[in-house]
């Protein structure tokens, strides 16, 4: 148990987060022929919860998505597991992501989300509007049309050396440098 | 004998319990979290170019995916439930969905410091604002749905 929350209680390194990701591709593909993709599941979630009229949504999702809706819901445990073990620490970035961010007008580091943005309060701030749910229908959109997000194409797709994901994954960074670069000064 | 005759009777037991999925997704949730993968300033802290580590975890995790891949294939292994292992190619069409869907998506991505993941894993690593990010994000895929008939692809 000490052994336990001493190893948990810090952060991974990359050398050991980045392989255990990866090995979710061939434990999916081994169990039962799946494709390991998260953004599916918000095309289920609508196809379960409100489908309509629209085609995109008109699919046995119980018989589709079943597998991965439980993973999803496994990973919000997941997190609230993680997060509970171990002792709990403030995200240690880089110094010159400090002073970068300290510019843009961050001032609180504590926690896993800047509190400027990521809270109840700062929803009805015009940044924090706009990163919470500008930011969350623009991943909804942008990985519906693209057909899969960071686990579909950028791991999964570049894994099996298919063209269509590494176009992706050339906009996710196009995107989120825009975002970074362009979006986020207008901000504060 | 008795296995295969075991196997015709129960068919249902040779595809994996559902539960299996819920486990991995927990691993895959703690994995996210204790990675940091799931945190705004490490999603900052990789598109200002200030630290390798987010380039370092997805970099060996495709590495990862790759060779497990390749030995899949070359063994043309069978999964656990039967079927012959197999990955579908993505159609490539004009390119635009996944130019113009992919930067769109990396937007958001910066924007809310999360892929899809990362954002049911915040809401159970104590960010429970995400479950908006998570209602807009679904807003999203459904007027995606909607639109995708007057959409380039």
């Amino acid at each position: 148990m000490n052994i336990m929350s001493a190893w948990g209680s810090g952060l991974w390194p990359w050398y050991v987060a980045g392989p255990l990701i990866g090995l979710f591709v061939p434990a999916l593909l081994i169990i039962d022929n799946k494709l390991f993709g998260f953004s599916s599941n918000l095309r289920h979630l609508c196809s379960a919860l409100v489908p309509g009229k629209v085609e995109f949504f008109r699919y046995d999702w119980r018989k589709m998505g079943l597998w991965n809706l439980m993973f999803m819901s496994g990973t919000l445990i997941g997190g609230f597991l993680a997060i509970h073990w171990g002792v709990p620490h403030d995200i240690a970035i880089s110094a010159q992501t400090r002073v970068s961010l300290t510019k843009l007008g961050i001032h609180d580091f504590s926690g896993i989300a800047p509190a400027e943005l990521f809270t109840w309060h700062a929803l009805l701030t015009l940044r924090g509007f706009v990163c919470v749910v500008g930011g969350g229908f623009l991943v909804g959109f942008g990985t519906a049309y693209a057909g899969g997000c960071t686990s579909g194409h950028a791991i999964s797709g570049l894994a099996d050396l298919q063209l269509p994901s590494l176009i992706a994954v050339f906009g996710f960074f196009a995107g989120g440098l825009a975002a970074t670069y362009f979006i986020l000064p207008l901000l504060f | 004998m008795t296995t295969s005759s075991q196997i015709t009777e129960f068919p249902s037991l040779r595809r994996p319990v559902i539960l299996v999925y819920l486990l991995l997704g927990v691993a895959f949730g703690i994995v996210l979290t204790k990675s940091e993968v799931l945190s705004w300033f490490r999603i900052q802290e990789m598109f200002r170019f200030q630290s390798l580590r987010m380039y370092g975890i997805i970099g060996s995790a495709v590495v990862t995916a790759a060779v497990s891949v390749a030995i899949i294939k070359r063994l043309r292994l069978k999964s656990v439930s039967g079927e012959v292992i197999s990955i579908p190619s993505k159609q490539l069409g004009t390119g635009i969905r996944y130019a113009a869907g992919g930067t769109i998506f990396g937007l958001g991505w910066a924007l809310t410091g999360a892929c899809p993941g990362p954002l049911f894993a915040l809401i159970g690593a104590g960010v429970p604002v995400m479950v908006v990010a998570v209602v807009s994000a679904l807003l999203g895929t459904w007027i995606y749905g909607w639109l995708r008939p007057r959409l380039p692809h």
